[in-house]
């Protein structure tokens, strides 16, 4: 009986082909929106990892409630020790120090004398010991406007816009005026490597960069950094590890009588970032949801007219004997096939182009001519697991409602007047 | 059971209209027996396809009573109606009614398919019956490749396949030609000579009234002759 129905559906091409190729459509269209979301977000996500909150960030407790401000004040001392012990625990993990620092920059004319000076926005990190990667995570090298990168201590890196307000170059002095840790007046000597374009407009007004050991010597900060970074080596982000590895580090160094002590804070809880997170899965929910509406009134539509065309099929299976429940357990069933069969092709077509926006990705450099390494110039999505699945929900879904929709209305006729409908 | 295959008493057809309601039958009383051949005339709304209707449980009485194989109609549930029409009706419509997208073997087997039996005694009774409407040749055609008498043929296989005990016939021969015409009705009266199938018709053409055993008249809902013919 089944096999006979499978037959008949798939040799009446608007009960087969239409409805497969809609919900084909509306499934490729949801994965690879999935798919291009999740790879922009993960995208975004790599991106601040690597720039600013790390995947996770080890900072004092009083830090963290200033987060946005980087008190080096309330800096976290004897880092070392946190670090051995967090690179024993998660060595799928790099932890790199940093510091985040203030103060004037002074370019000095041949006398010594100050010549032009400006507000500083400062970085410190490691950019001169052997294993380290920091250049390559910050996508520095990319910026790179004029000289080269830093290469012995007092080396460091200013924004180029910067460096043209100051009337400085590659191979020039300036002095940071800044104070220490513990409040004292600073003053230190750097030579300028070279000047970066970083295509952030905060950034590119007053940025530099320097050494980690260079700015913990002149912030007096022997063994002590603003904060420690932990990035993901495979760059995974991964919240239920992230949450499990604050959890344990937590416990493990926070001392809640200690507003010094360490404490470790998941990507998600700074900067607000876990409400985009929450946001952007919200709108891949709303997103599935239309797309389930919309596909459901197609297919309702669809399976509206199809019941009109069926009516005779109908009347003739009933007064053959067929039970209406029977009957309309029947139409749910082939539309089962038809949202699997839309589901599979659509899922693979879906996945498909995804393959190919993951491979290629689409190119956004040209949009924004300014963004040069902050933001990757070039977007891709991002096939997870979910992409494989996400699109039965809508496949499935829509064409089952979409049909037992339809189908109450045939269901619901009195037989004899689905004669007279066939007669007439 | 008084005996009777089909027993028609004080039948009540009502349907809704406007405010009140139009009644379509009144006051039927009829039986039916075994082997008969009848035909139900009458002009043109007199109620001859709501009696097929109500015997064929697709419709069910107002008031009054139509026992159909011990079954009462008025009570049937939809399932039960279901069951009865499955194992004892078979039914023939003016418009043909097959399935567009099966062939003719797979049109004449669906009634079949519903009674769950195997493969061969299907195949052994679809071939058999499409051999009494003479269409053994055509079991791979599709009802677009037919012309209407074979269409209408093919339906006769389809409602006899199963060897009901009743056939309910709405206008078969509305649509066909004189010829065609003749032959449906030869090879229904003959499956009602050897199968002993009791045959019904809701009909108005002559050609039909000529082969009967027995005709029933209705004028405006009501019984107004009920005769038995010179039949065939
Ligand atoms: N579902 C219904 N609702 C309202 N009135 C109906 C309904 N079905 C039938 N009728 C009415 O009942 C009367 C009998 O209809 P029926 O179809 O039985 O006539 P008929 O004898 O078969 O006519 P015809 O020869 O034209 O087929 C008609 O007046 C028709 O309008
Ligand atoms: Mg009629």
């Amino acid at each position: 009986m089944i096999r006979f129905l499978i037959k008949g559906l798939f040799r009446d091409r608007h009960r087969s082909l239409f409805p497969v190729i809609t919900v084909t459509v509306g499934v490729t269209i949801t994965v690879v929106l999935h798919c291009w979301i999740t790879g922009v977000m993960g995208d975004f996500i790599d991106f601040n990892a690597r720039f600013t909150t790390g995947h996770v960030k080890v900072v004092t407790r009083a830090y963290a409630e200033n987060l946005e401000q980087r008190p080096i004040d309330l800096a976290l001392l004897d880092t070392k020790a946190i670090v051995d012990s967090l690179k024993e625990q998660w060595p799928g993990y790099d932890w790199v120090q940093r510091i985040g620092f203030g103060g004037i920059l002074d370019a000095p004319d041949s006398l010594g004398e100050t010549r032009a000076q400006g507000p500083a926005m400062g970085f410190g990190i490691d950019l001169l010991s052997p294993e380290t990667d920091e250049i390559g995570r910050m996508g520095i090298r990319d910026g790179l406007a004029s000289g080269k990168l830093p290469e012995r201590p007092g080396d460091i890196l200013i924004s180029d816009q910067f460096a043209h307000h100051l009337g400085v170059g590659p191979g020039d002095r300036v002095t940071l005026l800044t104070s220490t840790m513990y409040g004292a007046m600073a003053m230190q000597n750097f030579t300028i490597a070279g000047t970066v374009n970083f295509g952030i407009e905060l950034m590119d007004r007053g940025a530099m960069i320097a050494d980690l050991s260079d700015m913990q010597a002149t912030l007096d900060m022997q063994d002590a950094a603003g904060e420690i970074l932990g990035i993901a080596k495979n760059h995974r982000y991964q919240e239920t590890v992230l949450a499990q590895m604050s959890d344990a580090f937590n416990k493990q160094w926070t001392d809640p009588e200690d507003e010094f002590s360490a404490v470790m804070l998941p990507l998600y809880e700074q900067n607000n970032l876990k409400s985009l997170i929450e946001y952007t899965s919200g709108m891949i929910g709303l997103m599935i949801f239309v797309f389930v509406l919309a596909m459901c009134v197609v297919l309702w539509n669809a399976g509206l007219i199809g019941g009109l065309r069926r009516y005779g099929e109908i009347g003739v299976r009933l007064a053959i004997g067929e039970n209406k429940g029977h009957l309309y357990r029947a139409m749910i069933l082939e539309s089962v096939a038809i949202g699997i069969c839309g589901t599979i092709a659509g899922t693979a077509i879906g996945l498909g182009l995804s393959w190919l926006l993951q491979t290629y990705g689409i190119n956004v450099g040209d949009v924004m001519k300014n963004a040069t390494m902050m933001i990757p110039d070039t977007f891709r999505a991002d096939i997870t697991p979910p992409a494989y699945f996400i699109g039965f929900i809508p496949g499935l879904f829509a064409t089952v409602v979409g049909t037992s929709l339809s189908g109450i209305g045939i269901y619901r006729r009195q037989t004899a007047s689905l004669f007279k409908e066939l007669e007439a | 059971m008084n005996g009777h295959l089909i027993t028609i008493s004080n039948l009540f057809k009502h349907f809704p209209m406007g405010k009140g309601h139009f009644t379509a039958l009144k006051d039927i009383s009829l039986n039916f027996d075994e082997g008969e051949f009848t035909g139900i005339v009458g002009p043109s709304g007199s109620g001859k396809t709501t009696l097929l209707n109500i015997i064929g449980s697709l419709d069910s009485p107002s008031e009054g009573s139509a026992v159909v194989m011990g079954q009462d109609i008025a009570t049937l549930t939809l399932k039960a109606a279901a069951r009865l029409r499955k194992r004892h009706l078979g039914f023939i419509f003016q418009t043909y009614n097959l399935l567009p997208v099966y062939n003719v073997f797979e049109n004449v087997e669906f009634p079949l398919l519903l009674l769950r039996m195997s493969a061969y005694e299907r195949k052994k009774a679809v071939m058999h019956a499409l051999e009494w409407v003479g269409l053994g040749d055509k079991t791979g055609s599709r009802p677009k490749q037919l012309s209407g008498g074979e269409c209408q043929r093919v339906a006769i296989a389809r409602a006899i396949v199963k060897k009901p005990a009743i056939v309910l016939a709405d206008e078969p021969t509305a649509n066909l030609d004189a010829a065609n015409s003749h032959h449906i009705l030869k090879t229904m009266s003959t499956l009602n000579r050897e199968l002993k199938t009791t045959f019904i018709f809701a009909t108005h053409d002559d050609k039909v009234i000529q082969y009967l055993k027995r005709k029933i008249t209705l004028e405006d809902g009501k019984v107004a002759k009920d005769e038995m013919t010179a039949g065939s």
